[in-house]
């Protein structure tokens, strides 16, 4: 978790660094979509930044839980979940999965997981700030925990 | 009156806001045990409160940083957490 940008190549590097039995890395990054739920298609100001708020301490301790969890269902080689906090632009990457195993699918398969349980299972809260200055608390989607449920 | 150590309480995102703190601690009375009479028990203390807990099953609660259901108990010492349901990533 960090307020800074991460740099996916310097993080890629990392994982693998010294490793020759990495067969595939599987990655995922989100990003600040212009277009936020709390304004979708509908006429009006801008989305300025997105505001992200975490409880630190319990994010730490869940972040490792869910790569536990699926070191526990995978094989794999190693992985790295960066999350960022803070007031970010559109366009800013927010969130960071890499997971890295002997063959593609469980590096996928695993990526897939990190990211579905991050967004439903670790205490971050996302704040929409418009350009006339309206703030709108994101709320969660059903969709996210459907995407979640199927890995139970 | 109560004994043992305050519960120190934690609020997050829009309930941090309505609200009007991020954290308080709380000495609470012997009948309040768990994280359903403890969210029962701040309801009833101030409007504040009473406006941040109005929309409850939208509360989540994480007691000594693990996420808790309203039956968990709470015990003098503890770190208790409410907020909206998460929405990271």
């Amino acid at each position: 978790m960090q307020a800074a940008h991460f740099d996916v190549s310097a993080e890629l590097a990392a994982l693998s660094a010294g490793r020759t039995d990495i067969g595939g890395v599987g990655c995922f990054v989100g990003t600040v979509r212009a277009e936020r739920q709390g304004r979708a298609g509908q006429q009006g100001p801008a989305l300025q930044t997105l505001v992200l708020e975490h409880y630190a301490g319990m994010t730490e301790a869940a972040m490792a839980a869910i790569a536990a969890e699926a070191a526990q269902r995978w094989d794999l080689l190693g992985c790295t979940l960066v999350h960022r906090v803070g007031a970010l632009r559109p366009g800013e990457p927010i969130v960071l999965v890499l997971a890295a195993s002997r063959h593609r699918q469980a590096a996928l398969e695993a990526t897939a997981f990190l990211i579905d349980w991050l967004k439903t299972r670790a205490p971050f809260w996302k704040k929409e700030v418009f350009s006339d200055g309206t703030e709108l608390w994101v709320e969660a989607r059903t969709a996210d925990e459907a995407a979640a449920e199927r890995w139970r | 009156m109560s004994g043992g150590a305050p519960v120190r309480i934690l609020y997050f995102a829009w309930l941090r806001e309505r609200i009007g703190t991020g954290e308080e601690a709380v000495h609470l009375p012997p009948e309040v045990d768990s994280v359903q009479t403890l969210m029962d028990f701040l309801r009833t203390s101030d409007p504040r409160h009473a406006a941040g807990f109005e929309r409850a099953a939208l509360i989540r609660c994480a007691v000594n940083q693990v996420f808790a259901t309203p039956q968990t108990k709470v015990s003098p010492g503890d770190e208790v957490a409410f907020f909206p349901p998460v929405t990271g990533g």
